[in-house]
Parts: structure tokens; sequence; C-alpha cells
């Protein structure tokens, strides 16, 4: 396929992280549960469809969204529903599944798929619980399926610190990955864009029917918001899908066997693991019978499910998130530093700033951990957030506007154009240790309460 | 280190949640973490944070004005004993400068730090860090013998309404520092201007005279001194203003460590540089005839567009903000200085007039922005509907 486009970025920062994983991929060995986070669907409520000790087929549904009822989450595998564990408000926090090492699974016709209108299409994908896969912008929610997008964006780049490569976890997969773009092909009007390395590798060259771009920078640009923004940038009122490329992989498979395929190729990193390395797994399964293999060097270090910038926290009995292709384990920094605020001291400490000689040394790169190096302050340094920010847009004047909940200028300062991730390295690089994504999140979330 | 450590904790214990002196924990935690950096970790957002925070930054600045302030203390001594004709040593000259300047620096953190530590106590708040700098640039602005009460007063001034009322750090449209000398100013007139000030003793021994470049030029006069000696700084003036020399070596510490904007101190010099070739080729008055480059080196030109421009509260905000505030600042320091022979010295009110534009002019450039998203809606929506 030709290159579309080239699109480069200036501004943002490669963090250089010990323990990259190795390209060695594991198969996982049994693991007795598995489980789902409501809270890995952003602006989803479940209702539940199952009740704890029901017995569940693979494919079989589990919750929906009140705010959609077609769309429908369902069980990466078969087994029983073991417990609902629920917080505050009775909010459901994990619906833990024990496996009964079966097969058993539900098949959907997938026949003659390429003969379906896009109305039936849709259909299928929302009974077969393969829509989550599918994320709408703006606000990074799921897709509304009523809706036909302008654009769908699927990027096989990922710059983010110790990111799973892409391209890795795609090998072998091509054949599914094109059924997969093709099945996308027909809920747009035009084209898949597709986003590779600007050095990728030849498989790509053999993808079809999809607008191929490439994407070259430091870490964000390998985010979606830059390539929206770059090649069809959202106006109100305007929806771009995007969807993971495993997850099309995923979609792929499915309309080959009609089979619900749950696959995760998922990357352990981080300087608190001794053997970095891939393993192929399915959404929702224990962290634990990895975390042995990979051998954590620390004594009780932080388990993230994502990359070090954006991922939440998960402990070592948890399980793999929904839309994650890494787990990232770095020691704790809950530790003192005597004078540790003097510039040029403690140089052995990450810094884009210059006022650490951190950058000249540590070529090889640095060990880090979760100290926030610092308190919380006032806002007083700017043009910081700049420097690691690709967007056309003003991240400290959208941060203000949201802190202050002003609607009509969150707006015009191009919210419709974010999603908390982009916040990410706003969030490490600036000096007053603010909570940038925490302050996008509820800004997003005012959004869908107020606007829709 | 770790014996300090447990005192330390032991000491806080009282000031914990739901302990008695719960209420002044902000005071404890500012000494606490002047010793250490606190071993928080993150809780929400990005798990892994820069080394660099609010201190460092403050501290770094700290550093970049040492040079000049060092400078102006020995200065300080360097005028008064050259000008009675003693013969002295760079000792004495410093010890002369530092029994002047080391008791305004004390008055001035003694009064801003206590204001900030109560406040930080009343709103329940952590100490922020910004005053560390303001407490030292205050004195450093300031004529050498003004008395120490008018010192206290302007700081008090300075920080209870150009930054407290505003809402603390980080929320003042107007640069404290400045703020507080021109409290001084315009309170003080007798202490802060004319022609018996701007030397050590200058008001008490008659041979001492204490005028200024700018004020000799605007009253008239003769300037007898060289451009070395301008650029280097052996002249008279408020305290750490006279050497161009070591606040280059300032300007470069902050441009280096990127704390101070070079957009801000770049469109300063440029802003000044060519209003002050446009009044030379004017040349109506003396002031007027002063060359471009000698405008640049005297006077509080060179302090004020380094240290007190580029301060990231008051300034502009963006960085096509950051270069038109700078090049207005120097622009109208120039044309103050030229066109106002009762403010012989321009930067003061330069600066702090475009504190107060600089909101508007980050309003006009994001604007910008907003008009280009905004433009292209609209053409989405003609497509739309064509």
């Amino acid at each position: 396929m030709d290159i579309i486009k080239g699109i480069r970025s200036r501004r943002g920062a490669k963090l250089n992280i010990k323990g990259v994983a190795e390209k060695i991929l594991s198969k996982t060995s049994s693991s007795p549960t598995y489980a789902l986070n409501p809270d890995d669907f952003f602006g989803t409520t479940p209702k539940l469809l199952v009740k704890e000790g029901a017995s569940l087929k693979a494919g079989d549904p589990i919750f929906f969204s009140k705010q959609d009822p077609r769309i429908k989450i369902v069980s990466p595998i078969s087994g029983t529903i073991k417990a609902i564990e629920r917080g505050p408000k009775r909010k459901i926090e994990k619906i833990l599944i024990e496996s009964n090492q079966s097969s058993e699974v539900r098949t959907h016709d997938v026949k003659n798929w390429d003969k379906l209108n896009r109305d039936a299409l849709v259909a299928l994908l929302l009974e077969s619980g393969n829509w989550p896969f599918i994320k709408q912008r703006p606000y990074g929610t799921l897709a509304n399926p009523d809706e036909t997008p302008k654009a769908i964006f699927v990027s096989a780049i990922d710059t983010a610190p110790l990111a799973a490569d892409q391209e890795y976890l795609l090998a072998n997969h091509h054949e599914n990955f094109q059924r997969g773009i093709n099945v996308l092909n027909k809920l747009v009007d035009q084209a898949v864009f597709l986003g590779v390395d600007a050095s990728h590798t030849a498989p790509f060259d053999h993808v079809e029917n999809v607008q191929m771009y490439t994407v070259s920078g430091p870490h964000p640009a390998g985010n979606l918001s830059f390539h929206i923004q770059q090649l069809s940038p959202i106006n109100m009122g305007e929806y771009v899908w995007t969807i993971n490329p495993e997850d099309v992989v995923n979609l792929g498979r499915f309309f080959n066997d009609g089979v619900f395929s749950p696959q995760r190729t998922v990357a352990f990193a981080g300087n608190a693991l001794k053997y970095p390395k891939y393993f192929t797994a399915k959404i929702g399964v224990e962290l634990a019978p990895m975390i042995k293999e990979v051998k954590i060097m620390e004594d009780s270090p932080r388990y993230i499910n994502g990359d070090v910038l954006s991922g939440s926290s998960t402990t070592a009995s948890g399980h793999l998130g929904y839309y994650n292709n890494l787990v990232s384990v770095i020691p704790e920094g809950n530790t003192y530093r005597m004078f540790g605020w003097l510039p040029f001291v403690d140089n052995s400490i990450m810094s884009l700033s210059n006022t650490s000689f951190s950058r000249l040394f540590n070529k090889k790169g640095f060990d880090i951990d979760t100290n926030l190096n610092g308190e919380e302050r006032a806002l007083v340094v700017t043009g910081e957030m700049e420097k690691v920010f690709p967007l056309d847009l003003y991240p400290m004047q959208l941060l203000k506007a949201c802190m202050i909940e002003d609607i009509e200028k969150m707006e015009a300062l191009g919210i419709y154009e974010v999603v908390p991730e982009d916040f990410g390295l706003i969030d490490y690089a600036n000096t007053s240790k603010i909570e940038a994504q925490e302050i996008i999140r509820k800004g997003i979330e005012l959004m869908i309460n107020e606007v829709g | 280190m770790n014996f300090l450590r447990k005192t330390l904790d032991e000491l806080k214990k009282p000031f914990e949640k739901g302990q008695k002196l719960e209420k002044f924990a902000p005071a404890i935690n500012a000494f606490d973490t002047f010793l250490f950096v606190p071993n928080h970790t993150t809780q929400k957002g990005a798990h892994i944070r820069d080394a660099v925070d609010l201190k460092r930054t403050m501290v770094t600045v700290i550093i970049a004005l040492l040079p000049a302030l060092i400078y102006g203390i020995y200065n300080t001594g360097y005028q008064y004993y050259a000008q009675t004709g003693v013969s002295f040593t760079f000792l004495e000259a410093f010890m002369h400068g530092a029994w002047k300047i080391v008791p305004m620096i004390i008055v001035s953190y003694v009064v801003g730090l206590s204001i900030e530590f109560g406040f930080a106590v009343y709103r329940g708040h952590e100490v922020n860090e910004g005053y560390l700098v303001t407490g030292l640039l205050i004195p450093m602005i300031m004529p050498v013998d003004i008395p120490l009460w008018m010192v206290a007063v302007s700081t008090a001034f300075a920080v209870l309404i150009a930054k407290e009322a505003f809402g603390g750090t980080g929320m003042n449209i107007l640069n404290p520092a400045l703020t507080a000398r021109a409290f001084a100013f315009f309170a003080y007139p007798t202490y802060m201007s004319g022609n018996k000030v701007w030397v050590s003793e200058a008001s008490n021994v008659d041979a001492i005279s204490g005028e200024t470049i700018l004020g000799t030029l605007a009253a008239g006069g003769e300037v007898n001194y060289s451009m070395f000696e301008m650029f280097q700084g052996a002249i008279p003036g408020s305290i750490a203003e006279t050497s161009t020399l070591w606040v280059a070596v300032g300007a470069l510490i902050l441009i280096l460590t990127g704390v101070g904007s070079w957009r801000i101190i770049t469109g300063g010099i440029l802003g000044a540089a060519v209003m002050g070739l446009l009044f030379n080729l004017w040349g109506a008055n003396a002031l007027m005839s002063f060359s471009w480059i000698n405008h640049l080196v005297v006077g509080g030109f060179a302090f004020g567009i380094v240290f007190m421009a580029t301060d990231p509260v008051s300034g502009a905000q963006t960085n096509k903000g950051k270069w038109i505030y700078g090049i207005l600042v120097g622009i109208f320091c120039i044309m103050i200085r030229v066109f106002n022979p009762a403010y012989p010295e321009g930067v003061m009110l330069a600066i702090l007039l475009m504190n107060v534009f600089a909101p508007t002019i980050d309003h006009y450039v994001v604007n910008g922005n907003i008009k280009k998203r905004k433009k292209r809606w609209a053409l989405a929506q003609e497509l739309k509907s064509a």
C-alpha cells in the first residue's frame, strides 16, 4: 500500500527507561481466574446480566452498557462467575470468573459476512461482544452504534515508555489483520487510516484497503489524537472511531470462525523485572503466573496495567486490563532524599529539565520509581507543557478551562480533540506536579454529562 | 541522615491529621521539605515524575541572582570608598556593602516569609517557594541607604496586596518584587530618587555624589563613565542592577537551565535596541542622543529584563506572547526614560505596565488558535449542508 502522508512531531520526549521487554514470546501457564473491570470502559455504566455462580460459555454476555443496552461485554473464557466485587455505593469494581478449563464457546454465523449490509454487520458486532473493541472520539468512550464515523483510525505505533512493539504483536497475524480491516471498512465511508512507524517493516507493505501513513517523533507522537488532528481533525458534532491493532486481529479471527476472540499479547516490562518479555494471553488473565516467570526484583513494586504514564495501578493478584498490551512493574519510591531539591544533584533521576545533568549521563536507560520528586504547587512555570505536547492547541489554557468547568472555553480550546493519555507526559514533566490527566478526565466527564 | 529523619518524624507527630497542631502543618512541612524531598509517591495520573520541582526551579533563579548580588555588595563599598577618596581593599569594600545589604535581605525574608507562612496556615495549603526569589529580589533593587523599616513596609505591601490579595503564588498580576519597589518609589520618593540616594552614605557625606548616569543625563549633565565601567557595573545605582556583565552571567544560567524565557530576554533587548536606535536618529535631548548600546547597559534595564520580566506568573505565558511582551517591555523602557524626566529609569514602570497587559496579549494569541478551530468547524458545517 502506498503511504498517503508522513506525519512528524518534534514536541514530546522519549523517556529512556530500563526494562524493555525482550522479544521472547511465552505462553501463559493456565490462569485459574479471569476478571473484567468495568472501569476499563470509560463512560460506561455496567448493568449485570449474570449472578454469582452462573456458568458461562466463552462469548456469553456478562454485562451491558446502561448508556446503550445493545453494547454487551462478553466472557473471554468458559467458567462460572466466582465473585462480583463492589466498591463504595455498590459500584461494580470487578467481575471474577473461575475458568473451568473447557473450551465451550458460543458461536455466531459469520459465513458470507461480506454480503451483510452495514446495519446487519453492526448488529452482529454488538451481539457477539466485539463492539467494545471500537472506541469513539471525542472523549474516548465506546463507539455509538447509531453514528457513522467520518473515519476509523488504527495506530500500529506505540511510543509510550516501555510500550509493546505493535509490529511484533501483529507478526504472523496478517491474514486476520487484513480481514479485520476489511470488516471495519464496511462501517465507514472512506478506507481505514493505518498509522505505522516511519521505519516500519515489510509486512505492512502488503496490507490492503487502508490509507496508510507514517509517524515519526518522540512520545506522544504515537497517540491517535495527534494522527487524527493531522489527518482528519474532529469538528464539533463529528465522530472518529479508533481501534487497537490487536483488536483488529481479534475481529478478523471472529469473522473467520465465528468465535469471540479475546487474544492479548502482553509485554511485561519495567526496571523491577529480571526477565522482561512477552506473553500470549487472553483479556482479563491473572497476572500472578506471568509475574512468577519474569521474576520481581523488588519487595513491593508497583504493578501497572498499561504504561507508566497513563496506566492504572493494580496488584500482584490483579488481572490484565481489557485493552492493555503492557504491564509495567517498577519500584515504589517511598524514600526521602536529603536536599534533593538542589539543582544538579541526584542526576541519576530521569529529568527533562536542564536543572539536572541527568540527560548527559545514563545513556543506557534510567532506573525509575514512583516518587513524586516534590510536592504539588501552584502553576508557576510556563512553556514546559507545550514542549511535550504535539497537538495544535494550548494545553495549559485547556487545563485551566477544565479546572473552572467553563464548557464554552473547553470546546473552543479543543476538548473534543484530546483524551487524558495525551496529557501523560505533562503529568510527568510539569514542575508543579499538577495532575493533568485527572483534570482532563474530569473535564471530559463534565462534557459528557452536560453536552453529551 | 537516618537520625535526622527520625528526629523530624518525631517532631512532626503533633502536626499530623487529627492531632492538635494539625492547622500548623504547612509551617513544619516547609522546614521538613527544605531538608528532605518527601517520600510521597504518585497516587493518580502518571506513575513516574520528573526530578524537577518548584524548589529546584526557584533555587536555580537564586543561583542566577548570586553573581549580580555579590558584585552589588562589592560595588556598594567600592562607590563609597572611591568617591570619598579613601584607599581600600576588596574585602573592605565587600564588608561595607555586606554591612548595609545583609540586614535588608534578612528583613525582606523575615517579613515576607512570615506573611507567606501565615497565609499558608490560614488557607491550609503548603508554603510555595516563590517568595525565596522575591525576598532576595526586593533588597537587590532598592537604593542602599533606604531605611530597613521602609524595606519591611514595602515588602509587606507587595506580599499582601500584589500577591495574597489575588490568591497567592501563581495568581498575581504584578511582579511582587517590582510592586515593592514601586510602592517605596511613590510612598518615600525622597529615599528612592534624586541625586543623593544611589551611593552609600551620599546623603550624609558631601563629597559623595549619589547620582545615576540616567539621572545625570536627565538633568542635562555630562557622563564621566567609560563604556566598560558601565558594562562592568562600577557605577551608582540600585544595589544589584549596575553590573550588566554579572546580570548577563545570570541570564546565561537562566537560559541554559531553561528556567528563564530566552524569548522574553531576547525580545526585550531587541525592543530596547531598536527604540534606542530610533531615538538616536531623532536626538532631540541628551537622553535621546545617549547611544543605544549604552541604553542597554546602564540603569536597571538588564536586571529588569532578565530577572523581572521573565517572571512566568506575571509575564506572558504563550510562546508568541512572550516575544511580544518582551519587545514591548524593551520599547516602553527606553520610551519612559527618554520622554519623562521625572522617571529617568523606565524599566520598572515598563515591566509593571506590561504585567498588566500580559493577559491581554495571551488572550489574543490563544484566540488565534480558537479562531482557526472555529473556522474549521464552520467549513465542515458548510460541506455537510452542501
